[in-house]
């Protein structure tokens, strides 16, 4: 009865972590460093983005941890490292790039291929077909499907055996709108069940909307780890117009709080060292007899986060 | 072994191409039986095949077996595209993030290449029988069952064979290249033996114990062709005066080499599959 409860315990403790790499490098033909020195751990229960700029190294770290590219040196582990990584990526789903599939075979015929290789029983084909809203062309051979349509079959493929952790590489890659809109939907869905994610994309709204957490990668280096919120929730910034922006911006610059002030179209872009709220902001204009036309609080976007730390690094 | 030959097996029954070559193949095989009915009428001289010896047993397991292996280049385009296709489709990768190991990736295509000698060896078998019972002239149980190791000379032959498809389709990707190289490999050999025999070493036997050891001239030389066996051949020699000291019997070095080169052929599919990033 002990033993087991510390069997119990343990298999709790290993099932946290997920995904652990350490000192990941890859060098591709000797002279391309495609991935230098990366560490990271990916824990259960959290949704994750991979953002990068093209060729940044997402594809390659995913192609390793995946079975599909030969690390250079450093090491991965899969579920603490109680199995091999090809029993692991049986309890793990994942798309990368494009979806592969047999196109002669029906997508229902796909499927039941993937769980021969899983080893599971057919009976989820139907279940995860209904999730991606594909019951009714499950009997199509897949080359008749759209792009939209193949990528949701991959999801519906990598959902199969209700995997610890959905990998996807940039899924909404060529698709039009509304097909952009269903993935994100699709995913939504899937994250609210509590599966881990690990979403690669070069689409910071993408991650920005779904993630809770975020790694930044460039030139192979890891930029950035940590929470969505972390790196948005730096200090705002206000976007303001009144009748005299002259007397508005000369006002402002003598505020405790404001850090620097600029003009764009019109308007005053007044960013700030500490936080300040709205009323405040406006309460303190007024009584100094100034009337706002404008008035909105903005928070840095994950893009303007990330092109900043990009752009950082570049020129360093 | 059984999950990993469903799965290859659902590949390439599902596949129209591969399917129609499969079955064409079989029902070829089959029409090994007419050749029962040829029959030859130039004149003065009147062949009837079937009245020839040719379905005696066990000669009759000589010449099915080399007749047989003419038509493994059915199964080859079928075994190279199966290859090939899991790279142009990127199903390879898929399979491998789904979790297949690459190990078991070989093995399962190694497995339907095993299958596929096997089967065809079963139907030679089955369909050798049937003929000779009906034709035969010979028809002793200890007669009838002397002889087997042409089936074991055939098996080896497709397996040697279709693990060199294998290897080619792996280590080219693309069907039309594989089989390009295939040929291109044949008429190398072909070539390097004319070459080197007749020109550099005028005639020399050492040449052709070097090359027994080459891929298809090991397996080409399993089953020594069977129609200078023929005893109406035989007569015609003896008329013109051809000594005919030819060993017609299975060469067990030969099948060691053809085992030699299966051997090395999985193996180096399995070195490039692994060191390969896709």
């Amino acid at each position: 009865m002990l033993n087991r409860h510390i069997l119990i315990n343990r298999k709790t403790i290993i099932l946290e972590t997920i995904l652990t790499i350490t000192n990941l490098n890859k060098v591709y033909n000797k002279y391309v460093h495609a991935v230098k020195n990366l560490s990271l751990e990916i824990h259960k229960g959290n949704v994750y983005g991979i953002l990068g700029p093209n060729g940044s190294g997402k594809s390659t770290t995913l192609g390793i941890v995946l079975n599909v590219v030969n690390k250079t040196s450093g090491d991965y582990q899969w579920f603490g490292g109680t199995m091999q990584t090809h029993d692991a990526l049986k309890k793990v789903g994942a798309i990368i790039e494009r979806p592969n599939f047999y196109p002669y075979m029906t997508a229902k015929e796909n499927l039941e291929l993937v769980c021969k290789i899983k080893n599971i029983p057919f009976t989820k084909v139907q279940e995860k077909l209904e999730i991606v809203r594909l019951t009714e062309r499950m009997n199509s051979k897949f080359s008749t499907f759209s792009l939209g349509m193949k990528q949701r079959l991959a999801i519906a493929s990598a959902l199969l055996n209700d995997p610890e952790i959905l990998i996807l590489d940039e899924p909404t890659n060529g698709l039009d709108p509304q097909g952009i809109h269903q993935i994100r939907d699709i995913i939504r869905l899937i994250a609210s069940q509590g599966t881990t994610i690990l979403l690669a994309s070069h689409l910071l709204d993408e991650v920005e909307k779904v993630c809770s957490h975020v790694l930044v990668l460039r030139k192979g280096e890891m930029l950035y780890s940590g929470t969505v919120d972390g790196m948005t929730n730096k200090q705002g910034f206000f976007e303001l117009k009144a009748k005299d922006n002259i007397q508005l911006e000369s006002v402002l610059e003598n505020h405790p709080s404001v850090e620097k002030i600029t003009e764009d179209d019109g308007k005053l872009l007044v960013y700030l060292k500490s936080d300040l709220a709205s009323e405040e902001l406006n309460q303190f204009l007024f009584q100094k007899n100034i009337v706002l036309q404008h008035l909105v609080k903005r928070k840095h976007s994950l893009e303007a986060q990330f092109l900043e730390l990009t752009n950082n690094h570049q020129s360093n | 072994m059984k999950r990993l030959l469903s799965i290859e097996f659902q590949k390439i029954w599902k596949n129209k191409a591969s399917r129609v070559l499969s079955i064409a193949y079989f029902v070829i095989l089959s029409l090994i039986a007419l050749i029962a009915s040829i029959k030859f009428d130039l004149g003065p001289i009147k062949i009837d095949l079937a009245e020839t010896g040719i379905f005696n047993f066990p000669f009759i397991w000589h010449f099915n077996t080399y007749i047989a292996a003419i038509l493994k280049f059915f199964l080859a385009v079928v075994i190279v595209s199966m290859m090939a296709n899991e790279y142009s489709y990127g199903t390879l990768k898929q399979n491998l993030i789904d979790g297949m190991s690459k190990e078991e990736f070989i093995k399962s295509k190694f497995l339907t290449v095993l299958a596929f000698a096997g089967i065809s060896t079963i139907f030679v078998f089955v369909m050798s029988l049937i003929l000779g019972l009906s034709f035969s002239s010979y028809n002793e149980f200890s007669i009838i069952f002397s002889d087997l190791d042409y089936l074991l000379a055939y098996f080896v032959k497709l397996v040697g064979f279709f693990s060199f498809c294998l290897f080619l389709g792996i280590l080219v990707k693309r069907s039309a290249f594989a089989l390009g190289f295939l040929l291109i490999w044949s008429i190398f050999e072909n070539i390097a033996y004319g070459l080197l025999k007749f020109k550099l070493f005028d005639g020399s036997e050492k040449v052709d114990t070097a090359f027994q050891f080459f891929p298809l001239e090991s397996m080409s030389s399993l089953i020594v062709e069977p129609f200078t066996r023929l005893s109406f051949v035989k007569t015609i020699e003896n008329q013109i005066g051809v000594d005919n000291l030819k060993n017609y019997s299975v060469d067990y070095l030969s099948i060691f080499i053809v085992l030699g080169w299966t051997v090395i052929f999985i193996f180096l599919s399995y070195k490039i599959l692994k060191r390969r990033d896709l």
